[in-house]
């Protein structure tokens, strides 16, 4: 049998969100040019990857990417399902696989909640909103479907930095929280720049009738915030942890309801 | 009429702030707000002291309220939180470890 075994050449990409690289293996050229084109700005060239990930291609076969996501853990080996992939991935290992179609949005997704497991249990979490950078300090834009996170983000002067316009990528260290850039867009459909900055404030979007930044309650914008969180884990541990990194993060950075019409003064109040 | 006793349950995330108490279930990740009176219940919730006794020793002092008619909301309070899994309750009392008053793991 061995005479008839033939090596299949494994091509790899690391893309590299919030300075963690997690290296891509396949054995299509095709899929991995996809990847390439998809996530261009975050491709790294680091050597060493937190997370190796195989994908294994399947034919292409009816599958429902709005099914609901379940993602849970059993004996340290996480499971990621939704009607389009099946994933797995062991933390102490650093090694997961997927099977899915040659689609760049199944990988995207196991991506976001990969993310999102490492980030729980480092204090740091995505958020929905749009955020960007200015004058070296990074702001955040929550709020759910049409509360103004593109039309915020498209009406940013050139002198921002847009580091998304849909999934802000926060990281807790000594300082505070970083804000990173993401591939993951919304209406905007436009990669955000692969860079950080402290973050200086979260917004909670309003559209009304003036331009105006008013101060919330620690307790609504807490609220707040969680309802905009992205967390799919059916885990105690990590529901928990993010439960409270959520009060952490209120209790350090601060929180103002920002109402706006949709017109570029409203960055005059920014920043 | 048999006492009932209620604890906290160990399986959310719970937080208080501005006098209210927040808590998470880490069951399904649901959200509840408790308001003043519910937030006193949640605090007392140590599995040992009787229901009544914390509705007289600590919501009949700080509420103008008939002991009754505090004891029957408390009833129902409890067996509500009870329902979404964020508090135990029993004819028995409930052995716990100990945890500071509204705080979760």
């Amino acid at each position: 049998m061995s005479d008839l075994a033939v090596d299949v050449e494994r091509l790899s990409l690391t893309i590299e969100i919030g300075n963690m690289p997690v290296c891509v293996h396949a054995t299509d050229p095709n899929f991995l040019d996809l990847l390439q084109e998809r996530y261009a700005g975050f491709v790294s060239s680091s050597a060493q990857a937190e997370i190796d990930f195989d994908v294994e291609l399947t034919p292409l076969r009816f599958a429902n990417p709005d099914a609901p996501v379940r993602v849970a853990q059993h004996g340290g080996r996480w499971t990621l399902e939704r009607g389009d992939f099946f994933a797995e991935w062991e933390p102490g290992k650093r090694r997961g696989w997927i099977r899915q179609t040659a689609n760049p949005y199944s990988i995207d997704a196991a991506l976001r909640i990969v993310h999102t497991l490492v980030l729980a249990r480092q204090g740091g979490f995505l958020l929905h909103s749009a955020s960007a950078i200015r004058n070296g300090k990074a702001f955040l834009f929550a709020g759910v479907s049409e509360a103004g996170k593109t039309t915020i983000s498209r009406l940013a002067p050139p002198d921002v930095t847009l580091l998304t316009d849909e999934i802000s990528y926060v990281r807790k260290n000594d300082a505070g929280y970083v804000a990173f850039g993401t591939p993951f867009t919304g209406e905007l459909a436009r990669l955000g720049e692969n860079v950080s900055a402290p973050v200086a404030c979260l917004y909670l979007l309003a559209k009304g009738r003036e331009n105006r930044i008013d101060p919330i309650p620690p307790g609504e914008a807490t609220r707040a915030l969680l309802a905009n969180l992205l967390f799919f884990a059916e885990d105690e541990e990590l529901v928990q942890a993010t439960f409270h990194a959520a009060f952490e993060f209120v209790s350090r950075v601060p929180v103002f309801r920002l109402t706006f019409v949709p017109d570029p003064r409203v960055w005059e109040l920014i920043g | 009429m048999s006492k009932l006793y209620v604890a906290r349950s160990l399986r959310v995330a719970a937080r208080g702030l501005d006098g209210e108490m927040m808590i998470m279930s880490g069951r399904d990740s649901t959200l509840f707000t408790l308001n003043r009176t519910a937030t006193i219940l949640w605090q007392a919730a140590d599995g040992i002291t009787p229901l009544d006794e914390i509705v007289q020793q600590q919501i009949c002092v700080k509420f103008e309220v008939e002991p009754t008619v505090a004891l029957q909301d408390a009833e129902s309070l409890a067996r509500q939180l009870a329902g979404h899994e964020i508090l135990q309750i029993s004819d028995q009392p409930i052995q716990q470890p100990t945890l500071a008053a509204g705080e979760s793991r």
